[in-house]
Parts: C-alpha cells; sequence; structure tokens
C-alpha cells in the first residue's frame, strides 16, 4: 500500500485534475456570479441613485451677470453705461512663470507697475484656474499685437466684456458716483442670491443710493464642470432681469457750467428746480476720476486721494457744512416779521458796532462805519450786520430754532444720495444736551447772522432758497426723474414729494422778503449787483461769507481778505433763485477761501443760472465798463467772530 | 465498408483547417481571437478612459504587439523544455527578488524595480511566471495526491517568493504569486482538508496580520469597509467609481459619454479603474459581454489543461488560467467595491502594467502545451 503510494498513478492523477477542473470552473461561474449580482445591484437597481449622484458632480449653476442699468441726465445725455472692452486676462495655473510671461507681455501692452501690483494683489486672492484680469481697457491696436503673439504666451487670453465707464469723467462724479469691488464686509449686508456672478457694487453717489434698481438680477446657467470645478460648456442658460436705466433730473450743461464757474476755487454749488424738487446742478469741487475706481485703484493712488488735503473724495454739497453766513438773513427778516418784532418799515441804526446790557463786549458790523439809519429791505441789500443782531434779540433763540426748522435748517433734506450730512441748528436744548451749558443771549446774535453754532450743507442751502422762492412751498430735493426698464422701455417716473408747507400769517411777508432779496441783486449798492445787473431775468439773491479765522476782540478792524494767505480768506457764500415772481431755479454756492461772497460767490450762480434759464452765459466779468459809479466792488466780509467771554468753549 | 476508414482509403489528405494553419506556428486559433478580442475592447475603452488620447492608444496597442510577440515566442518551446528550465527560472528569478530588496528603486514608497543601466523591470513580473512552473515541475515529478513532506516543500516554495514580494511592499502582486502556486497545489489534488484548514488559518492570522500591515493597506481595508466615511480622502476612489458604474445604467451612456472619466472624477481612470469607465459607458450589457470573454478566455485555458498530456501541462494550464481568473475578479471585485482597493490592473484592458507582457507569454505557454501535443498518446 505504502510502496503503491509512492509511484505514480497516472491514471488516478487524471482523474483528480478532472474533477479539480470541474470545481474550479464552478467556483470561477459563482465569482462571476457574484460578480454579476453586484453588477445588477448598482447598475439597475441604484442607478437612479448614481445617476443622480453624477449630475451632481459634473453640474455647477453658475450665475449670469446682469447688465446693470444706464445713467442718464434730464436731456439723454449718458453719465454711467456699460462699454465693451477687451480684457487682458492670465489663468495663473496654466502659466509657468508668472514674472517671465508678465515682463514679455509688458513689451506688447502697455502695463503700468502699479497695474501689475493690483493683478498680483488679485492673483493671490483668487482660484488658480480661474481667469484674473491684468488689463480692462485694451486698445484694437494692442488686441491685435497680442493677437500675433499669442502662441507664445499660454494661459493669457483678451476676452470681451462689458465694464462700467463714465463719459463725462470728473463731471458729476461725485453725484453718478462709482462701482468697485465688492468687499468681503459689502457681502455680509447684500442678499447673496442678487449678487451672483457679480464682482461689483455702487460705492458711491447714485450709483450706491439706488444700487437695487440699477443692478438688476442675475440669471443663472448650468455648466459642466470638470473634477477641479473648471467649466468646459454650458449646459443651460437663463437671462437674468437687466437693471433699469435712470434718468436723473440733473442737467449735465449747467453742472459743467457750475464746476467751469468754479474755476480755480474749491466748493460747491447745488441748483434745484424749486417746483419741483429736482436737483438741477449739484457740484463738489475738486472732483475725481470715477473709472479709477472701476478698474480697480491700487492702494497707493488710494492713499493719495485719502490724504489730499482738498479731500477730493468728499462731496462738499452734501457733506460739507459751513456757517451759511450772511445769507440767512433774510430768513431771519421773515422770521421778525411773522413774529411782528420787525415789520418792513422797521428801522434800526448801524453805527458800527453795539453791546449788550451788562457786557462789556462789542459786537460789530462788518463795515466799520457803520450803516446809518435802515430799514429791512436795505439791511437785507447791504447786509447790515447790527439791524439782524437787533432782530435776533428781539426774536431770542427759541422762536428762531422753531422758524429755521421749519425750513428744514439743521435736518438732513433726505436726497436719495448717501451720506449727506445735516448741519446744525442750534437751540437752548442742543447746547444742554452737547455742550452742557446754558444759552447765552450773545449766542443768540451770532446766530442771527448765520455764525455761531450754526452750520448747513450747500444742498440745505439751495433748498431753503427754494422754499423761500415757493413762498413756503416746496419739494423734497431728489435727483431720480424716472426708472426705464431698459427691455420694454417703460418708465416709471419718480413723483415729487412735497413738504408741509411752511405757513405764514402774511403772504406779503414773503414778497416783502423776497423783494429785498431782489434789491441784492438788481439795485445799486446791492452786495450782488455787480454780478446780476445785466441778467435778463428777476433774480432774487443774498451774498455771505463763512470766516476761516477768527477775529481778537482787541482788533479793530478786520485785516482785509486780500492781505490774508488763501487758506485763511473767508469762504465766500451766495444764494438766490430766478425768475422771482415764478422761480425755476434756486442755486446755492460756496467757493471755499473766495473771500467775498458777492463777488467771488455771486458770479458763479450767474453763470449757473444763465446756463440753465437762457441756454448760454452771458454773464461778463467785471472788466472795462466800471460797474457803478461808486467803483467799488460790493463785499461783506462778515464781522468775525471773537471768543465770547461768556462761552468757555468755541 | 467501416464508414471510419473512409479518410484512411481517401486519395487525397483533408484540407487543412484554418485551426491547423495556426496550429503549426503553435497558435491556439481560439485562445488567439479570444485574447486579440479582449484587447480590441481594451483599445476601445483606453480611448475613451485617457481623454482620447491616441498616443497612449498608441502605446498600449505597442504594448499588446509585443506581448503577442512574446506569445507567438513562447509557443514554440515545448513544454518539456519549459519543465526543464522550471526550477532554474524559479531560482533566478528568487535571487532577482532578494537583489531588488537590496537594490531595489524606491517609487511611490514601494522597491519593486530592478535597475541594470540598460534595461529596468519588476523581476516580481517574472515570479509570476516562475511560480506555476516551478510547482507543476517539482510535484510532476512527486507522486499525487501529494504526501505531507511534498506539500510542505511545495508551501516553501511558494511561501519565499510571496514573502518577498509582499515585503516590497506589493501585496496585489503576492496575492497573484501565492494564487499560482496555491493553484498548481490544488490541481495535483491537496487535499480540501488543507484548503479549509488555510483558509480557517488565514482568518485566526487576520487579527495578527493587521498589526502587519503597512498603513496605507490598513487604510484601504477600512475604507473598503465604509468608503463613504472619507469621501474626499481614500474613500473617494472608490466612491467615484461606483457612481461611475451605477449611472451606467444597463446600456449606458455611450461610448465617449461618460462623465465620472471625462471630467476627471474618477481616479486611475485608464489604469486599474479602467473597468468603472468601461460600465458607465457600455452599461451592464457591455460589461456582461466583457466579462463573457473573460469567462471564454479561462474556460478555453481550462479546456487545455483538462486535454494536456502530462501532469506539469496540466497543473501549468489550470494554475496559469486560474490565475488570469483570479485578476479578473480581483480588479473587477475592488472597482465595484466588493474587495479592497490593491493595485491589480484589469489584464488585456487597462493601460500601462508590464503585466501585460509577462501575462501573454504564460498564454504563449498554455498555446505550447497546446500545440505540442504527441500524437500518440490519448
Amino acid at each position: 500500500m505504502s510502496r503503491h503510494d509512492k509511484i505514480k498513478d497516472l491514471y488516478r492523477e487524471k482523474q483528480t485534475f478532472a474533477s479539480r477542473t470541474l470545481v474550479a470552473a464552478i467556483a470561477c461561474l459563482s465569482m462571476a456570479a457574484l460578480l454579476t449580482f453586484r453588477l445588477v445591484d448598482l447598475q439597475v437597481l441604484q442607478q437612479t441613485y448614481y445617476a443622480t449622484r453624477a449630475d451632481q458632480n459634473r453640474m455647477r449653476l453658475s450665475a449670469v451677470a446682469p447688465v446693470r442699468g444706464l445713467i442718464y441726465d434730464r436731456s439723454g445725455a449718458v453719465l454711467a453705461q456699460n462699454t465693451p472692452a477687451f480684457v487682458l486676462e492670465v489663468v495663473p495655473e496654466q502659466v509657468k512663470n508668472l514674472s517671465d510671461t508678465l515682463e514679455r507681455l509688458s513689451k506688447i501692452v502697455r502695463l503700468e507697475p502699479n497695474e501689475i501690483a493690483r493683478f498680483r494683489d488679485r492673483v493671490r486672492k483668487s482660484p488658480r484656474y480661474r481667469g484674473v484680469p491684468l488689463r480692462t481697457n485694451l486698445s484694437l491696436e494692442e488686441v491685435a499685437r497680442f493677437e500675433v503673439n499669442r502662441y507664445d504666451f499660454d494661459g493669457v487670453d483678451v476676452t470681451a466684456g462689458l465694464t462700467r465707464s463714465y463719459p463725462l469723467g470728473g463731471t458729476a462724479a461725485h453725484v453718478v458716483g462709482y462701482v468697485g469691488g465688492i468687499t468681503e464686509d459689502e457681502y455680509k449686508t447684500v442678499a447673496e442670491a442678487s449678487y451672483r456672478g457679480l464682482s461689483q457694487i455702487g460705492k458711491v453717489g447714485i450709483e450706491k443710493s439706488h444700487e437695487n434698481e440699477l443692478r438688476g438680477e442675475p440669471g443663472a446657467k448650468v455648466i459642466e464642470a470638470n473634477a477641479y470645478g473648471r467649466p468646459l460648456r454650458e449646459l443651460d442658460y437663463q437671462q437674468g432681469t437687466p437693471g433699469r436705466n435712470l434718468v436723473l433730473s440733473l442737467d449735465a450743461k449747467v453742472q459743467m457750467a457750475a464746476e467751469q464757474a468754479l474755476g480755480e476755487l474749491d466748493g460747491a454749488v447745488v441748483a434745484i428746480d424749486p417746483r419741483n424738487g429736482e436737483v438741477i446742478a449739484l457740484v463738489s469741487k475738486p472732483g475725481f476720476n470715477p473709472q479709477l475706481f472701476v478698474e480697480g485703484i491700487d492702494s497707493k493712488t488710494y492713499k493719495a486721494l485719502l490724504a489730499d488735503p482738498k479731500r477730493p473724495l468728499y462731496n462738499r454739497a452734501l457733506q460739507g457744512t459751513y456757517p451759511p453766513g450772511s445769507t440767512i438773513k433774510p430768513f431771519m427778516a421773515l422770521a421778525g416779521l411773522e413774529s411782528d418784532v420787525i415789520d418792513p418799515n422797521h428801522r434800526e441804526f448801524c453805527g458800527g458796532s453795539m453791546q449788550l446790557p451788562n457786557s462789556s463786549r462789542y459786537f460789530r458790523c462788518w463795515r466799520r462805519h457803520g450803516h446809518g439809519s435802515l430799514d429791512m429791505s436795505e439791511a437785507i441789500k447791504r447786509s447790515c450786520d447790527i439791524y439782524f443782531y437787533q432782530t435776533a434779540i428781539s426774536l431770542g433763540i427759541d422762536r428762531i430754532h422753531t422758524f429755521l426748522d421749519e425750513f428744514g435748517m439743521g435736518r438732513q433734506t433726505e436726497i436719495d444720495l448717501p451720506l449727506e450730512r445735516g448741519g446744525l441748528l442750534p437751540s437752548r436744548e442742543w447746547k444742554r444736551r452737547v455742550r452742557k451749558e446754558n444759552w447765552y443771549p450773545g449766542e443768540t446774535l451770532n446766530v442771527g447772522i448765520g455764525q455761531g453754532y450754526m452750520t448747513a450743507t450747500p444742498l440745505q442751502l439751495a433748498q431753503i432758497s427754494a422754499r423761500m422762492a415757493m413762498r413756503g412751498g416746496g419739494f423734497k430735493p431728489h435727483l431720480v426723474r424716472a426708472l426705464q426698464d431698459p427691455i420694454t422701455g417703460a418708465t416709471e417716473t419718480v413723483e415729487p414729494e412735497l413738504l408741509p408747507t411752511i405757513e405764514n400769517r402774511r403772504k406779503a411777508d414773503w414778497e416783502s422778503v423776497i423783494n429785498a432779496m431782489q434789491e441784492v441783486t438788481h439795485a445799486e449798492g446791492g452786495t450782488g449787483f455787480g454780478a446780476f445787473k445785466d441778467a435778463g431775468y428777476r433774480v432774487a439773491g443774498k451774498s455771505g461769507s463763512a470766516q476761516v479765522i477768527g477775529l481778537k476782540q482787541d482788533e479793530k478792524v478786520a485785516p482785509t481778505q486780500e492781505s490774508l494767505a488763501l487758506h485763511l480768506r473767508d469762504h465766500a457764500l451766495f444764494i438766490a433763485f430766478a425768475p422771482a415772481e415764478a422761480p425755476q431755479i434756486a442755486v446755492a454756492v460756496i467757493a471755499e477761501h473766495g473771500a467775498h461772497g458777492g463777488s467771488a460767490a455771486g458770479p458763479i450762480a450767474r453763470q449757473v443760472m444763465d446756463q440753465y434759464l437762457l441756454g448760454e452765459i452771458r454773464y461778463r466779468p467785471p472788466g472795462s465798463p466800471p460797474p457803478n459809479a461808486m467803483g467799488v466792488t460790493p463785499v461783506d466780509p462778515e464781522m468775525p467772530l471773537p471768543p465770547t467771554e461768556e462761552s468757555t468753549d468755541g | 465498408m467501416n464508414p471510419l476508414l473512409t479518410p484512411l482509403t481517401s486519395s487525397r489528405p483533408p484540407e487543412p483547417s484554418l485551426s491547423d494553419w495556426f496550429g503549426r506556428l503553435h497558435l491556439d486559433l481560439w485562445m488567439l481571437v479570444l485574447l486579440v478580442g479582449t484587447a480590441c475592447v481594451g483599445l476601445v475603452v483606453l480611448y475613451s478612459a485617457s481623454g482620447h488620447s491616441m498616443p497612449q492608444v498608441v502605446s498600449q496597442a505597442e504594448r499588446l504587439l509585443l506581448g503577442l510577440g512574446m506569445m507567438t515566442l513562447a509557443a514554440q518551446a515545448t513544454p518539456e523544455m519549459y519543465r526543464a528550465i522550471a526550477p532554474w527560472f524559479y531560482g533566478v528569478s528568487t535571487v532577482l527578488l532578494v537583489l531588488t530588496l537590496l537594490l531595489g528603486d524606491h517609487a511611490k514608497g514601494a522597491q519593486r524595480w530592478l535597475d541594470f543601466g540598460f534595461i529596468r523591470f519588476q523581476p516580481a513580473e517574472f515570479m509570476k511566471l516562475a511560480m506555476p512552473l516551478a510547482v507543476a515541475s517539482y510535484l510532476h515529478g512527486q507522486p499525487l495526491p501529494p504526501s505531507f513532506k511534498t506539500i510542505l516543500s511545495t508551501l516553501a516554495m511558494i511561501a519565499v517568493p510571496t514573502g518577498l514580494v509582499a515585503v516590497q511592499p506589493d501585496l496585489g502582486t503576492s496575492m497573484l504569486i501565492l494564487a499560482a502556486g496555491g493553484f498548481a497545489l490544488y490541481f495535483g489534488g491537496l487535499g480540501y482538508r488543507w484548503i479549509f484548514g488555510a483558509i480557517g488559518a488565514v482568518a485566526a492570522a487576520a487579527p495578527v496580520l493587521w498589526t502587519r500591515l503597512h498603513d496605507y493597506q490598513r487604510q484601504r481595508v477600512l475604507t473598503f469597509l465604509d468608503p463613504e466615511s472619507d469621501p474626499l480622502g481614500t474613500g473617494y476612489h472608490i466612491t467615484q467609481s461606483k457612481i461611475a458604474i451605477g449611472s451606467g445604467g444597463l446600456f449606458g451612456k455611450g461610448w465617449l459619454n461618460g462623465t465620472q472619466a471625462k471630467l476627471d472624477f474618477l481616479p486611475e481612470s485608464h489604469t486599474d479603474f479602467i473597468f468603472a469607465v468601461y460600465s458607465e459607458e457600455l452599461g451592464l450589457m457591455g460589461v456582461m459581454f466583457l466579462l463573457g470573454l473573460y469567462l471564454a478566455i479561462v474556460g478555453r485555458g481550462l479546456y487545455i489543461a483538462f486535454r494536456a498530456q502530462d501532469t506539469f501541462q496540466r497543473l501549468l494550464a489550470g494554475a496559469l488560467s486560474l490565475t488570469f481568473f483570479v485578476y479578473v475578479f480581483i480588479n473587477m471585485g475592488m472597482v465595484i467595491g466588493l474587495l479592497p482597493v490593491v493595485g491589480v490592473p484589469l489584464p488585456l484592458v487597462s493601460y500601462g502594467g508590464t503585466s501585460m507582457v509577462s501575462m501573454l507569454a504564460g498564454f504563449g505557454m498554455l498555446m505550447s502545451i497546446q500545440t505540442h501535443r504527441k500524437l500518440l498518446a490519448s
């Protein structure tokens, strides 16, 4: 038996092998069956589930940016538009050596160092596969030069897109504003769904205040993307809702006339149509180029703009608060009439200075030797300070506050622009609350001539002029006249918002004051006569100045403005409306360091009105023909405010 | 007249069939058609899986031609020659494996390549052929069913190269080498007690084995048990693979229309996971066809083994055929989530893999067995 085991039994081996082969074949088939069961499970029973998973893998919902609405002026001039631009884009992922590529690119297209710096900054912040714009406005020539050499530039491409542009450049830049890249903080405050596909948001001006109307709503497209998120092709496309066009009440010609009229001076001009509150012009100088922000301003330029002592980014018309100076006098007169403190024939004697009882302090008129005896109309015409000191004393701060409050002083006008300030209309209550002090009678005198604590924005001054023009009526100032659907063309007009009428007991009081304001511009000796004497329409106006440096108590005479350094000279103010009987325009001008309201700010107001009412500027600056027999340019530098002994801080 | 004698009395010899013509080249027509057919399916899938890369298809085709050349060459040698060189081949391969461990190149954390300057190869590929040759040759000289002593010697023969490859580490290949030797022993008549005993022993040793595994191997096993637990990490392969296969459905998305591989969601889509691409694009129907081709190859191999004329040839042919099936099973099982991820390509279809040449050389041996039949036998 054992011996049998040791020799080979070929037959038995073959039998064994046959049975083993059979077992192996069965094993193979059962394993194949196992695979099949599993495959049926995956591919038939769970097919729907896995098909969904596969689609989730590859499909990406991607936003389609809406086309931003255009901004027009009242006559259809384009203030903000979207221009097709050739954008030079670089996909960092596809570029082997970024520095070398930039170096070679700079030989083909113009690349400023700040553009390169800005680009490198963006490359660091965005995903590697996403194209980063290097230049946003290639010229056709540059595009052609690049196309010829493009084989040399893997990962660099020129794409056509829309970019925001402002055809009038710096004109109305403060009004229209600009768009810029959305910051992290802004993302937190907006509805994310509305900004899918958008990279820019209105930052300033109308672009910011009407962001929701201008933006539109993004559409969507389904794109197929690979595992790295790179979009490959479009599977579905839904157009978004384009933003609505805005028609502003702004008149670009008047706006430009006002900017030019300011000349070298910094300052602000606001023109309002009193009949409906539409803003015709709103200028703040110096201005800036909004295009810088659209293309993404580099931090160096931005810092320089912020550090500029003239503050070009700051909208003086809304944010600048200035003492209204003598421009407040007509309103003081009106308050006096309404309260029966004065009547149009009431006379005061101006001897050049006055004192309050029990006080050693002198309150001076700007005219050193005084005006003599004058009635209300003459006091306004010649801007006598003593007359309005007396009026203010008689009224008292409480009645002044109540009356001017009706005009909206000390409150924002709620114009449809962001960042408006409200100025300050002082009151006893305010002084107690903020200064923790009682009100002193001397302070009432200063308020009477628009100095002291009282401040107003140029917009407020234009608005109170408009309300004066409307004899107490008036509308909330606004810039947007109509919204237009870019597809259907349907226009939705913005209705002017009527303000509560200022009810005076006697209608005649309005006419008394307005007549006095016409004396300012149309009568010899009026502070605005030089600028308006040859105007082809009736103008009611008032000059003013806001002091920049105070006069010491022991200084008897203010230094002449011409003797002061430019930055120490007074701000020149002028308010006016015309035609006086049926007003169509109300203007407020502030020329910083312009020194004299009548001669520096008056002509600016005149040119703005000429442009609006006559369609051309007929003003001739004083030159060859002597303006009047006196040969004196009417001036009204205000009596500077000395520090009052009662008040410990100024 | 006895009709059986008719051919003998015929004046002319019968016309040689196509099969006979190939037989004279020592090629098995059936096997050749099945192998070339499967490889062609592979090239077509590869074109899609590689993202329409014609250069990859061409390079794969070149590798296929080289493999077919090796197969033809291998088919020319007689089974007796194989039996004679088997011990030497085994010995040299083992030495090369040892050298690999001592001098081999490190690539991806494993030491698999041996570089002689003029040639660079994986000795484990030689062992895939040397192992069944050596075991079959050894058992051929022993009375079968194998005695206890024979079994022990055989197990030692199997264990040494398996261990050498496993510590490289290359778990997939070592399993295939183990399988090749084991199948030869199985066909030699290894008692079922031994087989079930071995399975039991492995199950018992599993916890010990677990502690000896490399981290990435352990991670693969964990991932296999719960792929969704780490969908972006190691479970990503298997999850994306299942999505590809499942989304293919019954009829598939159509050739070149699969999204998983084209959009790079499926890693290794043209190598180890090419079966997922195939399943996605051609669906269950296509998968059944491919599985049918593989089963036909294995069946033809077992048929050759069954018809072989001596024990060595039977054991060799049987072991080679079953090893081929194990390749298919491990790869498909891994891609559809039945088995942990191990680096085993889908034979004849996956891109690259030096395994294609060695595998086709193995099929050359099968053809040699089929075509070098002695007329006197049977």
